[in-house]
């Protein structure tokens, strides 16, 4: 351990943690790599029907949020979608 | 009415069978009549730790294989004769044995125990099935470490699927010193992760390593472990039980209650 690490907040219990965190997360999902990509593109496919986005910058990744029934926490789909332009008008033309 | 619990993990040696050898002597010392199952068929283990491996005639599957009676298998402990040990086969395997056989045995033994204990073996396979398949409810075992923990929260996941709601679970081996410095996760920490009802946490004691060498199980001994796991033995009877404060070490004032009590 160096001389500023010793200064660092991120002591090996916290490392230990937040890798723990991200590897249930997955682990509880289930999901493959290959899946996600899947899914992130047939999301980009549909949303760019309604507006521009920023293909580059989407981002999905799956998480933890409290249920609403208030039965601990259940696994949640989160997409971070950057919105270029607002398409407007019909968009089946 | 009578219990049946299984001790479970995922992953090996985080204190499975230690757990449930001195659970077992904890819920005796509370005047229950106890029944330990070793389901680790092949790897035959909680024998030793109880001290009892000289006295094993007939095993588990001697009996579901009906070459014997059930109380001819039984062995009784040393100290408390309301503990039993089922001892497990050491020289078959995991598939002598089916779910539906072990659900068949294990209600066999609800009329005459208030606990039937199931030691489990590592892994999600075969034996986990079998341990798991005649259980009311479940205690998993883990440490404060990433690859235990991980495994934990599978278990714990298989455990619902198969429709044990009641978990709780012990954190084996923890090292207060090393919480303190940041360098291991704390108790907190570990249930904030696997979000699952906390029934005692057993602080990393070479007091363990004595009485497994000794094959006599420290519950209720003086040292810290020793308290931790009387601690459970009573919660998992249901009584309210404070979590005991880990950090006192054999400071001055223990060492000086402990001169008074040897004598």
């Amino acid at each position: 351990m160096g001389f500023f690490d010793f200064f660092s907040k991120n002591k090996s219990g916290n490392v230990a943690k937040d890798r723990l965190k991200l590897l249930l997360v997955s682990d509880r999902a289930n999901c493959s790599p290959e899946m996600m990509e899947a899914i992130k593109n047939d999301i980009i496919k549909v949303i760019s029907k309604y507006m521009d986005v920023d293909t580059e910058a989407l981002d999905i990744q799956i998480t933890q949020t409290e249920s609403e029934g208030g039965n601990g926490s259940v696994p949640a789909l989160f997409a971070n979608i950057p919105i270029k332009d607002i398409k407007t008008g019909n968009p089946n033309r | 009415m009578s219990e049946v619990i299984v001790i479970t993990s995922g992953k090996g040696g985080v204190g499975k069978t230690t757990t449930s050898a001195n659970l077992g002597t904890g819920l005796a010392m509370l005047n229950k009549k106890v029944v330990l199952i070793d389901t680790d068929i092949g790897l035959r283990n909680l024998d030793v730790v109880m001290g009892l491996e000289n006295r094993i005639v007939y095993n588990l599957v001697d009996v579901i294989e009906g070459s014997c009676r059930m109380s001819q298998a039984l062995i009784k402990d040393k100290r408390y004769p309301n503990l039993q040990l089922l001892p497990s086969a050491q020289t078959r395997d995991k598939s002598s044995v089916s779910p539906e056989q072990m659900k068949k045995l294990i209600d066999s033994l609800r009329e005459e125990f208030d606990y039937v204990l199931l030691d489990c073996p590592a892994g999600i396979e075969q034996g986990f099935k079998n341990a798991i398949a005649g259980a009311d409810r479940a205690i998993v075992v883990t440490t404060p470490e990433v690859s235990a923990i991980r495994d934990a929260d599978r278990i714990i996941g298989l455990l619902e699927a198969n429709e044990i709601h009641r978990i709780d679970l012990i954190i084996n081996r923890i090292r207060m010193d090393m919480v303190k410095r940041g360098d291991m996760m704390s108790i907190e920490d570990v249930i904030d992760i696997l979000a699952v009802h906390l029934i005692g946490a057993v602080p990393d004691d070479e007091h363990i390593v004595i009485a497994t060498n000794q094959g006599e199980p420290l519950t209720g001994s003086d040292c810290m472990a020793g308290q931790a796991y009387m601690n459970i033995a009573r919660r998992v009877t249901g009584e309210e039980v404070p979590m005991m404060d880990l950090n006192v070490k054999d400071g001055f004032f223990s060492r000086l209650a402990g001169l008074f009590k040897k004598k």
